[in-house]
């Protein structure tokens, strides 16, 4: 009786230090990582299609790449630029995991670092991205 | 009589006979992530980012940058590398929520259908780029 017990003060007692993977910060940054994964991988379908029109002609390519300079596409830039900069992050924690010894037990400090340094590439990265699509938008030049 | 078993006492039984792919797939994930890291990075940010990011992207820009090859061999190295560690990445995914072997058979066809595509027509472009090609 005291076996069980004790038992499951244990496994409640690790469930409030947070080793169970279901729902920790750990199972978002997967979740996340196959969703930037898979975002990319079909744009990638797309942007070698598009680059291949400069095999049909040079019109043909500029006629395509016009349309990543409207404010919409522009706007979908960055938030291709801000998933692959993500997986590429979490790629490297990924590997830090694996090929750190101290990985396993820095996952979820890392798992701040990385969005850390996300935010500090993006803040600027969006700016420079968009600042001359946003001048345009309000009469700028 | 005797109980005969095979090898009763053998130190070690002899080793699996499986394949390794799973295990060199996971390890090529890696390599290929550390290569494309700088690869597709340094790319976002020549061409989103640097001077007038996509604003000064058009038909001479392609052809200065194909002009050297440093960068039809990065463009070349970044196509490949990225089209198949993605297409693995997919790969995982499809044998991860797939339900029947069906449906998990035929999205796998799709799959690599689109990647032989993808890599023959990106090959195909950078080996053959013209930068005389006649404008109509």
């Amino acid at each position: 009786m005291s076996d069980t017990a004790s038992a499951t003060e244990v496994a409640s007692g690790s469930r409030r230090t947070g080793t169970l993977y279901r729902g920790d910060p750990g199972m978002w940054s997967w979740v996340a990582h196959r969703i930037t994964g898979v975002l990319t991988f079909f744009f990638l379908f797309a942007h070698v299609l598009d680059t291949a029109l400069v095999r049909v002609s040079p019109n043909a390519y500029d006629e395509i790449i016009e349309t990543y300079k409207t404010p919409i596409v522009n706007l979908i830039e960055v938030g291709l630029v801000g998933a692959v900069l993500y997986h590429a992050l979490n790629g490297i924690r990924v590997m830090l995991v694996d090929f750190w010894e101290k990985g396993a037990r820095y996952q979820k400090q890392m798992l701040w670092a990385i969005l850390g340094v996300w935010v500090l590439v993006m803040i600027p990265g969006a700016y420079f991205m968009l600042v001359r699509t946003v001048t345009e938008m309000f009469g700028g030049h | 009589m005797t109980l005969s078993l095979d090898k009763p006492r053998a130190p070690r039984r002899p080793a699996a006979r499986r394949s390794n792919f799973e295990m060199i797939s996971w390890l090529f994930m890696r390599i290929s992530g550390m290569a494309l890291v700088v690869l597709v990075l340094g790319h976002l940010f020549i061409m989103n980012i640097l001077d007038d990011g996509v604003h000064r992207i058009n038909f001479a820009f392609v052809a200065g940058r194909w002009s050297s090859p440093f960068w039809q061999f990065w463009d070349l190295s970044m196509l490949w590398l990225a089209e198949i560690h993605g297409g693995n990445g997919l790969r995982t995914i499809i044998n991860d929520y797939a339900r029947k072997d069906s449906t998990r058979f035929w999205l796998k066809i799709m799959l690599y259908v689109s990647m032989v595509l993808i890599l023959a027509l990106g090959s195909y472009v950078v080996f053959t780029f013209d930068p005389n090609i006649r404008a109509d």
